[in-house]
This record gives structure tokens, sequence and C-alpha cells, in this order.
């Protein structure tokens, strides 16, 4: 099933976070927390567990008030009166989503639809969208992980969600199963439907979301792009040169102070510089007498960079 | 309203499907069958026709058994969809506080009134076969629809408990500790009362009106007086010799519905998913 172009007038829903603060009892969850997802924008959101990414969600839906500060969903405050017609329009994956075990993965699904508005026919659609339609007669109590997971999914996508907001949605899927949901919402994402994500598996997310913010003990360390991010954290590039080895030293020449040049036991040799050292240095390089047979470029991976802003947020 | 209708559907068939409905059915049959054999002996000293006996004898049972369902039936109704984690993605629907509540409310009520009806009106109608009057049927439609009318005051109960608790086992204690308190040891502790003061404060008046603010007595004070047999009931006919109209019984239990219901949605709206 392919969710449909959206029409101009359903695009999707702008996120504003201002200076949000929560706690729970004296425990401070969420401290000044200030973001902005544009309609259409995926923004991930990384972070430890207790960061304050489920705490979030649950302002981002109205469910719980914050301290201080304000939240605009669309511009319309979530908690109140006025936001109720737009959940419809706001598909929820929670951490670790339950259902009634008594009902069948179908009439799960039905439940939910009727409560959105929607006829059961999108319903069929959707389970076998996530795989589930021969399973859908099972009563839920049978289901595995995987499976509650790809239920879970398909009540977030009923009725064409123009926001959706995911709590870990990849948890017990398999690699195949990462693979179809990854797919799925690269499809609502090109129909222009934001998208907040949060993910532990930092490697799957990785070049899927435009911007990612890191969220340390309820404070938002980093946020932008992933190349914004390399920027910002100053972590270096490794450039993997394969030259002959009587070259070493005119490559030293060549590199000078800029990346220290280090043999490896493959025959190899890897650079390490700055990230806008790195075309010049490369451009030097091939300008040169050196035969150079091979070149790897290897800018810092969003792991790296997620654990840059982990350690300086840890340090705050 | 389709969004009530949708919670109070899931509501009763999750409730018919549940074994401890079918066990409730199947109990309140078989002791309604079990008082109609049993209490055929009285009927040969007495003017009572079968099927008022059966009435009597029911009204006196319904007092114990259906609180004891509607708590069981109502006690988790939120804390333990909070619990297993689907009130969190239930409240991220179009979907209000009061309309969980009002939804659940009829599931639960229409289950209640399924299982009182089958189980008193047939077994009844069985047992009393054919010598029943139109007063005895009277009777006994009066004690089904009493007896869901106190079903719903301690499902109202069982709703503030839920909202209440913070984990399941507590409001299932809870439960248990308000059943005993207003179904057992209210009238223990008034007849202790009443016999310690013998007769210097306490009036008839006072006591009618003891009596009338616990639902559970004012739901015996209403079959009671229907019947007309209050002067050998027990404490429930004590309170009728204060000639207690029957509307005002009705009145203190529907109060009791709208009173614990009302707190039941204040305590939820405060509660954070």
């Amino acid at each position: 099933m392919h969710p449909g172009p959206i029409p101009p007038e359903r695009k999707g829903l702008g996120i504003r976070l201002d200076q949000l603060s929560k706690a729970y009892g004296r425990e401070q969850v969420l401290r000044q927390i200030s973001l902005v997802a544009q309609p259409g924008e995926c923004v991930a959101l990384l972070g430890p567990n207790g960061a304050g990414k489920t705490t979030l969600f649950k302002l981002m839906l109205g469910l719980v008030p914050p301290d201080s500060g304000c939240i605009e969903i669309d511009g319309i405050n979530p908690a109140g009166r006025a936001f109720r017609p737009l959940r419809s329009e706001i598909g929820f994956l929670p951490e670790n989503v339950s259902f009634h075990d008594a009902m069948t993965g179908q009439e799960v699904l039905r439940f939910y639809a009727r409560l959105k508005g929607i006829s059961a026919t999108a319903c069929a659609e959707l389970l076998d969208r996530v795989g589930l339609a021969a399973a859908a007669s099972r009563r839920v109590t049978t289901y595995s992980k995987g499976m509650r997971q790809r239920l879970g999914l398909a009540q977030a996508l009923l009725g064409n969600p123009r926001l959706l907001i995911l709590d870990e949605p990849t948890t017990g899927l398999d690699a195949a199963l990462r693979k179809t949901f990854f797919d799925i919402l690269r499809n609502f994402k090109e129909e222009g439907v934001t998208i907040v994500i949060s993910s532990h598996a930092l490697n799957e997310i990785e070049a899927r979301a435009d911007r990612y913010a890191i969220l340390q003990g309820g404070r938002l360390t980093a946020i932008g792009s992933l190349s914004a991010l390399q920027q910002e954290s100053g972590l270096p590039v490794r450039i993997r040169l394969q030259i002959p080895r009587g070259e070493t030293n005119a490559l030293h020449k060549v590199v000078g102070d800029r990346g220290a040049p280090t043999p490896s036991t493959d025959g190899h040799v890897t650079l390490t510089c700055l990230a806008d050292q790195k075309v010049g240095l490369i451009r030097d390089i091939l300008a040169s007498d050196i035969q150079v047979a091979d070149i790897e470029v290897r800018s810092s991976s969003l792991e790296d960079v997620y654990a840059h802003f982990a350690s300086k947020g840890l340090g705050k | 309203m389709s969004v009530i209708l949708t919670l109070a559907l899931k509501e009763f068939r999750d409730g018919m499907r549940n074994r401890w409905v079918a066990a409730a059915i199947v109990l309140l049959a078989g002791l309604t069958l079990a008082v109609a054999l049993l209490g055929s002996a009285p009927v040969g000293t007495t003017k009572a026709t079968p099927l008022s006996v059966i009435v009597a004898s029911l009204s006196s049972l319904s007092v114990y058994l259906v609180p004891l369902i509607a708590l069981m039936l109502s006690y988790s109704a939120i804390v333990g969809e909070a619990e297993r984690g689907t009130l969190l993605l239930l409240l991220s629907y179009p979907v209000s506080r009061w309309q969980v509540i009002v939804g659940k409310f009829a599931g639960h009520l229409a289950i209640l009134s399924v299982a009182i009806t089958l189980g008193y009106g047939v077994a009844a109608g069985v047992a009393a076969y054919p010598a029943f009057s139109s007063a005895d049927i009277r009777a006994l439609f009066l004690l089904i629809g009493s007896s869901i009318l106190l079903g719903a005051v301690f499902l109202a109960l069982g709703y503030l408990l839920s909202a209440i608790a913070r984990e399941q086992a507590t409001a299932a204690g809870a439960a248990v500790a308000l059943w005993l308190a207003m179904v057992l040891l209210y009238d223990l502790a008034l007849v202790g009362v009443l016999l310690a003061d013998s007769g210097h404060f306490i009036s008839e008046q006072l006591f009618a009106a003891l009596l009338i603010v616990n639902p559970a007595d004012a739901f015996r004070i209403f079959n009671l007086s229907q019947l007309g047999v209050g002067a050998v009931a027990g404490l429930g006919g004590l309170g009728t010799t204060a000639s207690v109209p029957p509307s005002v019984a009705l009145g203190s239990m529907t109060l009791w519905v709208l009173g614990s219901g009302l707190l039941a949605l204040n305590r939820f709206g405060a509660r954070q998913p």
C-alpha cells in the first residue's frame, strides 16, 4: 500500500518547542529544551535511556503538561482542547508498545481506526503492508515482540498522518523488517510528513534523518544535520591511502603538519585530519608525484559524533 | 458519540471473553436456582408467592455479589491500562478522558446488565414457573433494575480507586477493603452503635438516614419496600419500618454513581500517563 500523495493542505505539521522544562517530583527530566521541526522534516532524537526522550514525546502529544516553556504543534498547544482534532493527524508509536491481549491483530487495528474515525477497509491494507495479514485473526497474546511492534507501526500509520512520532520504532524488528520500516518511513517523508523518531541504533538512523538532536540528562546537548554536527564536533576525518612503500617520505613532505601519516600492517597509510582540511589535502596528494593506487575517505560516523557530544554533555 | 460507543463495545467484548464474566453469570443463575429450590420451604407457612420469596432472597444476595462483580470489572480499568502501557497510546488518540470513563462505564454496565438479567431473570422465571403474579414480575424487574443501579455505584467507585492507585495490586486491595467496609462492616458497625445506644440518641429517622447513605443498604431498603416483606428481612427491614420512600433509596444510589463518577474523572484528569 502506498499512502498516496498528500494534498497541499495536508502537508506535515510543524513543531516548535521553546524553553521546555519538566520535572517528575524532584527529578528534573527535561531542562529548557528548544527545538523547531519544519513541516516535512525528519528529526531524530538520540540519547541514552532516561535522557528524557519519552517525556518529550508525551509533552508533544499533550499527555503531560510542561512545568515551564511552551509547545506548539502546527501552532496549537497540544495540552489544549483545540488540539483534539489534530490528534487524528498524528501517528504515535510508543516505546514497547502493548495491546489488549484478548483481541486479535485485526480487532486491535479496527479499534484504533474507529477512534480516529477511519473506515475498517484501510486496516486490511495496513496489516498487509507490515506483513501481518496472515496473523490478522490471531490473538495479540500469541504475537512475538516483532509482530507487536509491526502492529504498533500499523496503528501509527492509520489515516495518513501528517506527523509521525516514533519512540524506538525498530526495537524487536529483524534486519529485513527494519529495511521495510525505513522504506515505509521514506515514503512518508517524501510525501512531506513530519517525522520525529528516537533510536538507540545509531548506525541505522544515520543518513535517514535531516537533523539529529542529542539529549543528555534532560538537556539538548547538540542539534543539527550530520555534516553540521561533524563540523561542530571537530572530529577528525580519516584518509586511507594505498601508496608504494618507498613514497612514505614524500607523503610526509606533502602532508606537512596537516595529517600525521601512520602506516598500517596491510601496506596502507592512514592520515587523520580536520574536516575542513580534507579537500585541500587530497588535492595536494593527487597533484604530487606520489603514485596513489587507492584512496578511501572516512568522515566521523553518527556514532562518533554522538559519543563526542554525549561525553561533553556528561561533563556539564 | 462514536468514540464512546467504540470504547464501550471494546470493553463489552473484552468482558464477554473474560471467563470471570461467564463465571458471574453462572454464579448468579446458580445461586438464584439454589435460592428458589431451598426457599420453597417457607412458602407453605406464609402468604408469599414463590417468586416474591425468591426476589426477597435475591435482593439479599445481590447486596454482596453485585458490588463484588462490579468492583472486579472496574478496579483495573485505568491503573491496569496504565500498567500495561495501553493507556498512553489510547490517550494519544482523539479521545477525551471523560469519554474513556463513560465508554468503559457503558461497556461494563452492559456486561453487568447481561449477567444480572440472565442470571436472575431466567433462573427465577424457571424456578417460579408458572406461579407468579404481575406484582411478582414487577418486583423481579425492579430487583434487576436496582441491581444494575447498585452495580453502577460500585463500577464508579472502582474507577475512582483505579484512577487514584499507582499499581494495579493496590487498586485490587482497595477494592476488597471497600467492598468489606460498605457491604459488611458498615451494617455491623451500625448494629453495634444501635445496641450501645439502646435508643437514647439515635432516633428512627437518624437510623434510616444512616442506612440510606450507604448504597448497599439503600438497595436493600428499595427492594424490600417493593415487596412489603421488610419486617422479616434483617437490618434493611429495620430501615423500611422507618418508612423510607423508595425514590429516596434510588436517589441515594444515583448520587453515589454521579459523585464517584465525577470524582473518578477528576482524579483521572490529574493523572499523568
